[in-house]
């Protein structure tokens, strides 16, 4: 048991011996380094007497946007039915694709179709073991469509939907639709990723059972697997459909429909009573989303 | 039971309905295709400038073949190291913050008022979206990183917090009871009774959220908050492809190694 003997001779105990002491020591030296010199860059660029008067802004921001111009709120009524409809379509968009790609992508259900040996043979080794270090499978048996299926996974989940909105913005021109685009691609990874993740939880020996009747493979997996996962489907669709509702209200900043480009316009004329009215708007329906979201899901699970 | 197995004989098994009410069933159907005709009616969708804009689409997609990181590199450059930089140092603001507010919002530790006032920060925090928050804090304290790092900062605390109270409000009871029968002073009491069991948690969350804030901190730059987000919005106003599908292949190579390394750091301390 790690000791250490204080001044009046006493052996008294420690948490941690000597190495370990000075492990933690010099790890949290070296953050605090990191986070010395993040800091300063931040603070030479920062005006501190912008930062030191910002009570006083804050104040006249706050002073000019009270009482809100409550006459704006009926020129709200079609943002926000766009808003809603970008979210929910988004949503069913959304999962009517991340379903084929979580059964491509977990485990138990991912076809595997093997790497053609010419294939094999014209990657480099380092790649060979690095694929093997980090799933613990060789590659060949690993297959290319459940690293395909990830791959759409991870590029779609790592874009913020903001930024989906800015590119699809300039694709498809400004509007509802490459909002509704924006949040559908965004939550395809997000939706695919839990779903996956349940379908290789799912309890194998219900799978077998169906088998065992001579199911074929489409009847396994809507009478072995689909049960199993439904309740985590309808969890995930409705945990998303909440995000989704607060990521459309602010697509409008870069043009792409629903609230968002009231508050836009509103901000640039520097209209501060209608900007408060907005931001409440925009809070209400935030609350109702997670307030639905939250009764849905505690009645599922 | 023998009357009804009587009638099942002989005819072929039907799964039984999702619903089993039919008068809810058929109205969800009905409501569901009612709404989706009023949506999608309502969808504007100018099809002659979709076909205009697929030939700026496909040269996104050949801009990713081809990504352009020389050009403009010093633009990116600074932009990364800044969102990395606003990433660190609201992380660290951010969990210095919400440990003590965690500490309130667990319902075993806090008395009632400290609950209440803890849960309401939380709210408050997890209701605002990032994005509206840095428009009011540009607005307050000017352009630059400070902004994005106060935004960071406040979202951290309510993600973290709310989900670090959750953990201390499951915690093994009869662990904290025993180190509180030696003696120890609430300070002691906390860190060696409660600390080393939410500690795994913690460290877990803390890099997931590392990961959220530098995926938040690539879009702040586009509402004046500093990082990558605002290079990304100038290489699109000027439709340099390229230059986005640079900038894109960075941010999600940084994500996807972040990814890696909190799976791999928090398998180790689980």
């Amino acid at each position: 048991m790690p000791s250490k003997i204080n001044a009046n001779n006493v052996k008294t105990w420690q948490v941690r011996d000597r190495n370990g002491q000075l492990f933690r020591w010099a790890l949290w030296m070296g953050a605090a380094i990191l986070f010395y010199i993040s800091w300063m860059r931040i603070s030479d660029q920062t005006t501190w007497y912008f930062f030191f008067d910002a009570p006083r802004i804050a104040a006249d921001i706050g002073g000019r946007a009270f009482p809100p111009r409550w006459e704006y709120i009926f020129s709200l009524g079609k943002p926000i039915w766009d808003t809603f409809n970008i979210a929910t379509l988004g949503t069913i968009i959304a999962l009517t694709i991340a379903v084929p790609v979580a059964f491509l992508a977990a485990r138990n259900t991912s076809p595997k179709l093997p790497l053609h040996p010419i294939i094999v043979r014209l990657i480099p080794r380092f790649i060979h073991n690095f694929v093997k270090k980090v799933t613990g499978q060789d590659m060949v048996s690993v297959g290319i469509v459940r690293p395909l299926a990830l791959l759409v996974i991870v590029s779609t989940r790592s874009i913020n939907s903001l930024i989906w909105a800015l590119l699809l913005v300039s694709i498809v021109g400004p509007g509802v639709f490459a909002g509704l685009l924006a949040i559908s691609i965004r939550s395809i990874g997000f939706c695919a990723k839990l779903l996956y993740e349940a379908i290789e939880e799912i309890d194998e020996h219900q799978v077998e059972a169906v088998k065992a009747t001579g199911a074929s493979g489409w009847q396994v997996m809507v009478y072995g697997i689909v049960p199993q996962i439904l309740p985590a489907f309808a969890g995930i669709a409705v945990f998303r459909w909440d995000i989704n509702i607060r990521e459309s209200t602010v697509l409008g900043l870069v043009g792409a429909g629903g609230i968002g480009l009231q508050l836009q316009g509103s901000l640039n004329i520097l209209a501060w009573p209608q900007v408060s009215l907005i931001l409440g708007v925009i809070l209400i329906a935030v609350i109702i989303g997670e307030f639905i979201s939250a009764k849905v899901r505690a009645a599922i699970i | 039971m023998s009357a009804q197995l009587e009638d099942f004989v002989g005819k072929p098994w039907r799964k039984p309905h999702f619903i089993t009410n039919p008068f809810w069933r058929w109205s969800l159907i009905v409501i569901t295709v009612v709404y989706l005709i009023l949506a999608i009616g309502s969808l504007e969708v100018s099809w002659q400038r979709v076909y205009l804009g697929l030939e700026r689409g496909w040269r996104f997609i050949v801009g990713f073949s081809q990504p352009d990181f020389e050009s403009r590199w010093s633009d990116i450059y600074d932009g990364m190291v800044e969102s990395v930089i606003i990433t660190i140092t609201s992380t660290v603001v951010g969990i210095a913050i919400s440990i003590p507010i965690a500490l309130g919002a667990a319902s075993n530790i806090a008395p009632m008022p400290v609950y209440l006032l803890c849960r309401g920060i939380i709210s408050v925090s997890r209701a605002l979206n990032e994005i509206i928050v840095a428009i009011l804090l540009v607005a307050i304290f000017g352009f630059g990183p400070l902004a994005g790092f106060l935004t960071l900062s406040f979202a951290t605390i309510g993600f973290l917090a709310k989900l670090l109270a959750e953990d201390i409000e499951d915690m093994n009871k009869s662990q904290a009871e025993a180190v509180r029968s030696t003696g120890a002073s609430w300070l002691q009491w906390v860190n060696f009774g409660v600390q080393p069991q939410v500690m795994p948690r913690l460290i877990g969350l803390s890099i997931y959220r590392l990961d959220i804030n530098f995926r938040e901190s690539a879009v702040l730059g586009l509402v004046g908050a500093g990082g990558i987000g605002a290079t990304l919005n100038t290489a699109f106003d000027r439709y340099e492809f390229d230059t986005v599908a640079a900038i894109l292949i960075m941010i999600i190579a940084t994500v996807m190694v972040l990814e890696f390394l909190s799976g791999y750091i928090r398998a180790r301390v689980q």
